[in-house]
């Protein structure tokens, strides 16, 4: 029973992919999308109930359980979402009956690789599934097969693989060094085995492992100086995709790390992970921030945006303890509830606005006021005004950690204020000002996208008790 | 281990770099995917005898997936894609050969000070076969920045991904090598479809990377 809960979580995925394969017609194929994304979520909150044990494949505890949550959780969401963008997309010819069955196949392995990648205890499958997650959303991205869409996807492969390949090394490297102290075989790659003999390891073979697997994941992370296949992917892609990147793929990336920087640790002579982690956060939100400015296309703004709240949560992590880590943790979910909550509502206007261009997109509030209203709501969101629950997590990150690092904490903040009058001084002439473009009403679901922001709220006014003991033990369990 | 095994290891680990630098100074995609086969030939070779010297015997699958797949398969693909695409032949390099070159040797030298340095706790073949390795990866990373064209990159890629197998078998008792190495050659059969299916050279007239450039979507 107790394994049961963990591989449907897996399997559940697995056989839907293989089911919307073979099944024509998009209009059911979109609703079973949508019912296997809403059974795996609901399965993986009933791990809540029983505690599944952990094998030498498979591992639960405290802290992949909130990204399983999350990940499932934004997973339906955006099916629905997907649902009515994908009609639009078949009405208006941009997508064929074929491609749409091969989106949704390929939409339903995407969950699959990203749970397992959440659920491996042994690094090597973790690996493999984090591949197979870069696999299917190249083929996401690339699905329009315009020119953009292909240089996109063609990019982002070739990058996307170079990172994986760099990680695996650094996989092998710990492999290496926990040869000597654990032996031979199976063992010498099952995580939870790891971390209790990493004091052991030795250390020098563990910085390096650990640089080759920052690079490599941190890559997929999309931590600056690494990060140029971001905002492409993101702006080419069919929008649930690029919801699905920002709020779920780079979180699976960003986990990888933590168990590794988990595992680092343990091992008090080798290099402390932090200061790594807190030097790439910082580049990427300063760079990321500053390139806000200069922003041409809706989407590729928020794709940049996305490497800044990357950024602030890789900060948080690497400055470590308990505040900080609950902050970096409260940070990660609200950043994924907002940031596709916004593509949602991106992906409609620009179905409606038939462009993703801010120059052409103008005074939505007056031509769709749901739309545009939501869209503001997510902004205000995303640059972290109160009382929304971004303001709360970021007020979090900076008080926890000014105390240790002051001089650091300041670039960050200096930072989130660039990023605030960047996407501000954008959005504002979406929102406001002559309306542009075609006015008519949009076919939207604007359910998810106002379940996300809601939730956003709830967490900026009042966090349940149950909620933040549970973020607490994580934040113990991250050191 | 007697030392002929080692010196075995030693010499097609050893030939495996060497050939990543023949890689880096092609200037012709025919040459280059020749050397290719080479390099995924003397990998086959490479692996083998660890699957020997470890009787591991999982390792032969590995051996053989790099032996009809990359040294064979992948080329011949490679050659019929080119020819089918109407790919220029010519590589176009972005720095000179003789830099080129040095910068390769720079790269050797760096994996081996730093993977020598790691690694005095481990037997003396793996920790050579490590250093090996990760200079087949920084090579492979060399040719694809100093590629302008796409196939040429995603030689370099697989040249990369060839280090990769060889630091996995040279880890002795490593689990779930064939299947990594398995999840490789998916990976790079994609790749390898992907150039025909995106159709690169219909789509934008060349696969010259600087032209795909041109199509970004912020350029004006």
């Amino acid at each position: 029973m107790n394994i049961d809960v963990l591989s449907a979580i897996l399997v559940i995925p697995a056989v839907s992919a293989a089911l919307l394969a073979i099944l024509p017609g998009y209009v059911q194929t979109a609703k079973l999308n949508v019912v296997a994304a809403l059974a795996t979520f609901l399965t993986s909150l009933s791990l809540f109930v029983v505690e599944p044990v952990s094998g030498q494949y498979l591992l639960v505890d405290d802290l992949n359980k909130v990204f399983i949550v999350l990940t499932t959780f934004v997973s339906f969401t955006t099916s629905v979402f997907s649902a009515s963008y994908i009609q639009h997309e078949i009405e208006i010819g941009r997508l064929t009956p074929t491609f749409l069955r091969f989106y949704h196949a390929m939409y339903q392995t995407l969950m699959f690789a990203m749970n397992l990648a959440l659920v491996a205890n042994n690094i090597g499958l973790m690996w493999v599934a984090v591949e197979v997650a870069t696999l299917t959303t190249v083929l996401m991205v690339g699905i329009y097969r315009t020119h953009e869409a292909l240089e996109a996807a063609w990019k982002y492969f070739i990058l996307g693989s170079v990172g994986i390949a760099l990680a695996l090394f650094g996989t092998i490297l710990v492999y290496m060094a926990a040869r000597p102290v654990v032996g031979e075989g199976l063992d010498g790659m099952v995580w939870t085995v790891l971390v209790k003999h990493a004091a052991r390891f030795d250390p020098a073979l563990l910085n390096v492992a650990f640089v080759f697997l920052l690079l490599g994941y941190g890559t997929k992370v999309g931590l600056a100086p690494l990060h140029a296949w971001l905002p492409d992917a993101h702006a080419e892609g069919p929008t649930p995709i690029s919801a699905v990147l920002s709020g779920l793929l780079l979180n699976v990336a960003l986990y990888a790390l933590l168990r590794f920087k988990m595992m680092l640790a343990v091992n008090l002579a080798a290099i402390a992970p932090g200061p790594l982690m807190v030097t790439m956060g910082l580049i990427s939100v300063i760079f990321a921030s500053l390139m806000l400015y200069r922003r041409r296309d809706i989407k590729r703004m928020f794709a940049y945006s996305s490497i800044e709240h990357m950024g602030i949560i890789v900060f948080a992590f690497g400055m470590g303890g308990p505040l900080a880590n609950f902050a970096g943790l409260l940070h990660m979910t609200m950043h994924s509830l907002t940031k596709s909550a916004i593509f949602f509502a991106v992906g409609h206007i620009a179905q409606v606005k038939g462009t993703q261009k801010i120059a052409d997109i103008g005074g939505l509030t007056v031509t769709n006021p749901v739309l545009g209203w939501g869209l503001m709501l997510g902004v205000i969101a995303i640059v972290g005004l109160p009382p929304l629950g971004i303001f709360m997590s970021e007020f979090l990150v900076v008080s926890s950690t000014f105390s240790h690092a002051p001089w650091l904490t300041m670039i960050l903040v200096l930072g989130i204020i660039i990023a605030l009058g960047g996407l501000l001084l954008r959005v504002g002439s979406v929102m406001f000002g002559e309306p542009k473009g075609p006015t008519a009403p949009a076919e939207a679901s604007y359910v998810p996208m106002f379940t996300h922001l809601a939730l956003v709220l709830m967490a900026g006014i009042y966090l349940p008790p149950g909620l933040v003991t549970g973020f607490q033990n994580v934040a113990k369990l991250l050191g | 281990m007697s030392s002929l095994q080692f010196d075995i290891a030693h010499l097609l680990a050893g030939s495996l770099v060497l050939a990543s630098f023949m890689m880096l100074y092609q200037d012709r995609l025919y040459a280059l995917l020749n050397v290719y086969a080479l390099h995924a030939g003397m990998l086959a070779l490479s692996v083998a005898w660890q699957a020997y010297v470890q009787q591991a015997p999982h390792l032969y699958v590995t051996a053989l997936i790099a032996l009809v797949f990359k040294a064979i398969i992948i080329p011949v693909a490679l050659h019929r894609i080119i020819k089918r695409l109407g790919i220029h032949r010519e590589i176009e390099n972005v720095i000179g050969i003789g830099l080129t070159m040095m910068a390769g040797i720079g790269l050797v030298a760096l994996s081996m000070v730093v993977m020598l340095r790691v690694t005095p706790g481990a037997d003396a073949l793996a920790r050579e076969d490590l250093a090996f390795a990760l200079s087949v990866v920084l090579l492979g990373l060399l040719i694809m920045v100093t590629r302008r064209n796409a196939v040429g990159q995603v030689v370099g890629f697989m040249s990369l991904e060839n280090g990769l197998v060889l630091a996995a078998t040279g880890a002795k008792g490593m689990p779930l090598v064939v299947e990594i190495s398995v999840a490789f050659s998916v990976l790079i059969a994609f790749i390898v479809i992907g150039i025909f299916l995106f159709r690169i050279r219909e789509r934008f007239d060349s696969v010259d990377m600087q032209a795909l450039d041109r199509f970004r979507g912020e350029r004006r």
